[in-house]
C-alpha cells in the first residue's frame, strides 16, 4: 500500500501575526516554523495504517529550500520518503495542481492533508487535489479506517456528523479525532536525514489568485468589569448596549 | 451572466446561513447589475423554494431527485458548475459549510476559477477589480484576495453577513441532474444529527469553558445557561483533549473558528491558539477568578469571579430577564 502525506509548512501557532511592505507581505522575521497541526493528524493516521510492513508513506511539500526542515521532521516522525516541488506555494490551486501532477502517476492508495493550513485557511487543496486527479474526496474527516478496496471515514457535517464509504484511491482532509498527533523519537530523528528528499520542478499555471493586503482585527476597547456579586448588571449590559441578547 | 448562488438544505429545509448567502450574493448581483439565481439540489418543497424570492433570488433552479437527497461531494459540484455554465454565470457563491467546503475547490478546478474560501465581506469592486477579504491566520488577520480568473467562486462564514429581504417573485424551474455515474463512489452509511443541539459554527450566541471547570461533571451549568440563552456549547482544546466535551466543541486555531454575536467564556485563560477562533466574535465576556488571566485583554466585559458562584448567578439573573422580557 502506497500513501501520501501533504504537508505544509506554517507559523507556529504562538507566533504573533504581523505584517511589512504596507501590509503586502507576512512579517517573517523570528517566526517559528512547523507542519501544519492538522497535517501532522494525516501523517499519524497514514502511519499507523502502514505499520508493520503494511505500506510506505511518502509527504510532498509544495515550497523553496526553506521548508526542509519541517520536512526532515515529517521524516522524523515516521514518514519514509519525501517529495518537495520546489515553488513558493501562491495559492491553493497551484498547490493542489502540483500536488495532483506528482500524484497522477504514483500509484497512490489515498491521499490524506489536514483540515486546513493555519496560515490561509483555506480548506482547498484536498478537494481540489481530488477533482484534477478525478478520484472522491472527503473534507474534514474525524475518523479513517480502511477495509480492503474501501474506507470507513466520519465526516464532520453542522451538529453531528456523516458516516461515508469510499473506493480507493481517494483523497480526505483530517480534523481532529482521525489520530494523536506523534512525536519523533532518537531513532527517527537520526534516520531523517538519510531518508530521500526528491525534489521537483513545478509545472506552470494561470494564476487564478492573489493576495492583495492583509488587515489584522481592530482592536477592542477597554474591558468593562462587573462586579461578581452583581452579575445582573452584565445581563442588562449585554440587552441594552451590546444588544446581543 | 445572472450570479449564481448554491443554496444548501438540511433534511429538506434551508437554514439561516443560506438565506445569508443568498441576501449576500443579492448585494453582488445588484452591485453588479444583473440577476440571482438560485440552485437548489435535494427534495426541497416548491413554497420553501418560492421564499428565496423573499431575499432577491428572482430564478430558481431545482435538482429533485432521490439519488441525491443527500449531500454526495461529486455529483453535487458537477451539477452547480454546468449550471453555472448553463445560465452563463461568472460568479458562484456558497456557504462555507461543511459540504461547501468540500465542493468549492471541486467546482473551482472544473471551471478554472478563483476561489475565496471564508469570506467575511461583500467584495470590493472598484476600478473592475475584484477583492475579497476573508479569515487567515486563524483568525488572527484578514487577507484581502483578488480573484482575477474569469469565473469567481466565494464561500462565505456563516453569521458574517446579515439576512437582507429583497423581494423578488422567484420562478421555480426544475434542472436536469449533470451527475455521471462515476459521480456516486461516495456512499453514506449513516448520518446522525443531535437534533435538540444548536450547531456551533452556525451559532449567534456561544457558551465555551475550559479547565477551570476541573471536571466534565460540571458542565451541567454550561450547559443549562447555553440552553437559557438559545446558544452553542464550546470548550478549549484541553478539554476537548481530555475527553470532558466532544472534539466538535474545540475552538481555536486548531479547532473551529467562531464568529458569534456573543461568546462567553468560562475558565478559559485566552491563550493565544485559542483567542485566534473567537477573535472575530462581536461581543465577548470573560469569566474568570484570575485578574491577569490574558483573556480580559480582548474581552468586552468581564466579571473577576469563581465560575461556581458567577455562573449560577448569571443563569438566575437571566431567567429573571426572561420573565421580564
Ligand atoms: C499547537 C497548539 C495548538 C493549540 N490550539 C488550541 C486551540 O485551537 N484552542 C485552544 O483552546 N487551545 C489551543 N491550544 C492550547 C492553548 O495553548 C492553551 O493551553 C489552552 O487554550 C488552555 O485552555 P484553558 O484556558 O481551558 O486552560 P488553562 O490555561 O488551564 O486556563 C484555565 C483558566 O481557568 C481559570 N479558572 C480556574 N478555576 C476557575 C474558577 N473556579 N472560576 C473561574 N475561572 C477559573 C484560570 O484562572 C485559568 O485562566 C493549542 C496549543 C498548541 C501548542
Amino acid at each position: 500500500m502506497k500513501v501520501l502525506v501533504c504537508i505544509s509548512n506554517v507559523p507556529d501557532t504562538t507566533t504573533k501575526i504581523a505584517f511589512t511592505d504596507n501590509n503586502t507581505q507576512f512579517n517573517a522575521v523570528g517566526v517559528q516554523y512547523i507542519i501544519n497541526p492538522y497535517d501532522e493528524i494525516a501523517l499519524a493516521r497514514a502511519i499507523e495504517l502502514c505499520e508493520g510492513g503494511k505500506g510506505t508513506v511518502t509527504v510532498i511539500n509544495v515550497g523553496d529550500a526553506s521548508t526542509e526542515p519541517t520536512i526532515r521532521k515529517a521524516l522524523a516522525i515516521g514518514a519514509d520518503d519525501a517529495i518537495r516541488v520546489n515553488a513558493a506555494p501562491r495559492d491553493a490551486y497551484f498547490v493542489a495542481k502540483q500536488i495532483a501532477n506528482t500524484a497522477k502517476d504514483g500509484g497512490y492508495d489515498f491521499i490524506l492533508t489536514g483540515r486546513e493550513s493555519i496560515d490561509y485557511n483555506g480548506s482547498q487543496v484536498a478537494a481540489m487535489v481530488g477533482e484534477f486527479l478525478s478520484i472522491p474526496s472527503v473534507s474534514i474527516i474525524k475518523k479513517l479506517d480502511l477495509n480492503g478496496t474501501s474506507a470507513t471515514l466520519e465526516r464532520e457535517i453542522e451538529g453531528g456528523k456523516e458516516v461515508v464509504e469510499t473506493p480507493l484511491p481517494f483523497i480526505a482532509s483530517c480534523a481532529e479525532g482521525v489520530a494523536e498527533p506523534k512525536i519523533p523519537n532518537m531513532r527517527g530523528i537520526m534516520s531523517a536525514r538519510t531518508k530521500p528528499l526528491a525534489i521537483v520542478e513545478p509545472v506552470e499555471i494561470t494564476k487564478v489568485a492573489e493576495v492583495k493586503s492583509y488587515e489584522t482585527p481592530a482592536p477592542r476597547g477597554q474591558v468593562k468589569l462587573i462586579d461578581a456579586g452583581d452579575v445582573s448588571k452584565l445581563v442588562d449590559a449585554l440587552h441594552s448596549e451590546a444588544k446581543v441578547i | 451572466m445572472s450570479v449564481l448562488v448554491y443554496v444548501e438544505n438540511a433534511e429538506g429545509k434551508f437554514k439561516k446561513s443560506t438565506f445569508e448567502v443568498v441576501s449576500y450574493a443579492k448585494e453582488i448581483a445588484k452591485q453588479l447589475g444583473t440577476s440571482l439565481t438560485a440552485l437548489s439540489i435535494g427534495n426541497v418543497a416548491d413554497s420553501a423554494l418560492a421564499e428565496l424570492g423573499k431575499y432577491g433570488a428572482q430564478k430558481v433552479l431545482s435538482v429533485s431527485n432521490d439519488k441525491l437527497k443527500s449531500f454526495v461531494n461529486q455529483a453535487y459540484a458537477s451539477i452547480i458548475s454546468s449550471a453555472a455554465k448553463a445560465e452563463g454565470s461568472k460568479i458562484i457563491v456558497l456557504a462555507a459549510s461543511f459540504s461547501g467546503k468540500g465542493l468549492a475547490p471541486r467546482i473551482a478546478v472544473k471551471l478554472e476559477a478563483g476561489l475565496v474560501d471564508g469570506a467575511v465581506e461583500l467584495p470590493e469592486l472598484t476600478g473592475g477589480k475584484f477583492i475579497v477579504k476573508k479569515n487567515a491566520f486563524s483568525g488572527k488577520a484578514f487577507a484581502h484576495v483578488e480573484l482575477t480568473s474569469e469565473v469567481k467562486i466565494i464561500s462565505l462564514v456563516p453569521n458574517s453577513y446579515k439576512v437582507v429581504e429583497h423581494p423578488e417573485t422567484a420562478t421555480v424551474t426544475a434542472f436536469e441532474s449533470t451527475a455521471a455515474e462515476s459521480d456516486f463512489g461516495v456512499m453514506i452509511k449513516d448520518i446522525v444529527r443531535a437534533s435538540d443541539k444548536i450547531s456551533l459554527p452556525d451559532a449567534e450566541l456561544v457558551v465555551s469553558a475550559g479547565r477551570g471547570l476541573k471536571g466534565p461533571e460540571n458542565w451541567a451549568m454550561v450547559e443549562e445557561l447555553a440552553n437559557l440563552l438559545g446558544a452553542a456549547t464550546a470548550c478549549s482544546k484541553p478539554v476537548s483533549d481530555a475527553g470532558w466535551r466532544p472534539h466538535s466543541e474545540h475552538v481555536g486555531q486548531t479547532g473551529i473558528t467562531v464568529s458569534p454575536n456573543l461568546y462567553i467564556a468560562i475558565g478559559i485563560s485566552g491563550a493565544i491558539q485559542h483567542l485566534a477562533g473567537v477573535s472575530s466574535s462581536k461581543v465577548i465576556v470573560v469569566i474568570n477568578k484570575d485578574p491577569e488571566a490574558p483573556f480580559f485583554k480582548v474581552a468586552d466585559y468581564g466579571i473577576v469571579g469563581d465560575a461556581f458562584e458567577v455562573v449560577p448567578q448569571l443563569i438566575e439573573a437571566i431567567k429573571k430577564f426572561k420573565e421580564v422580557a
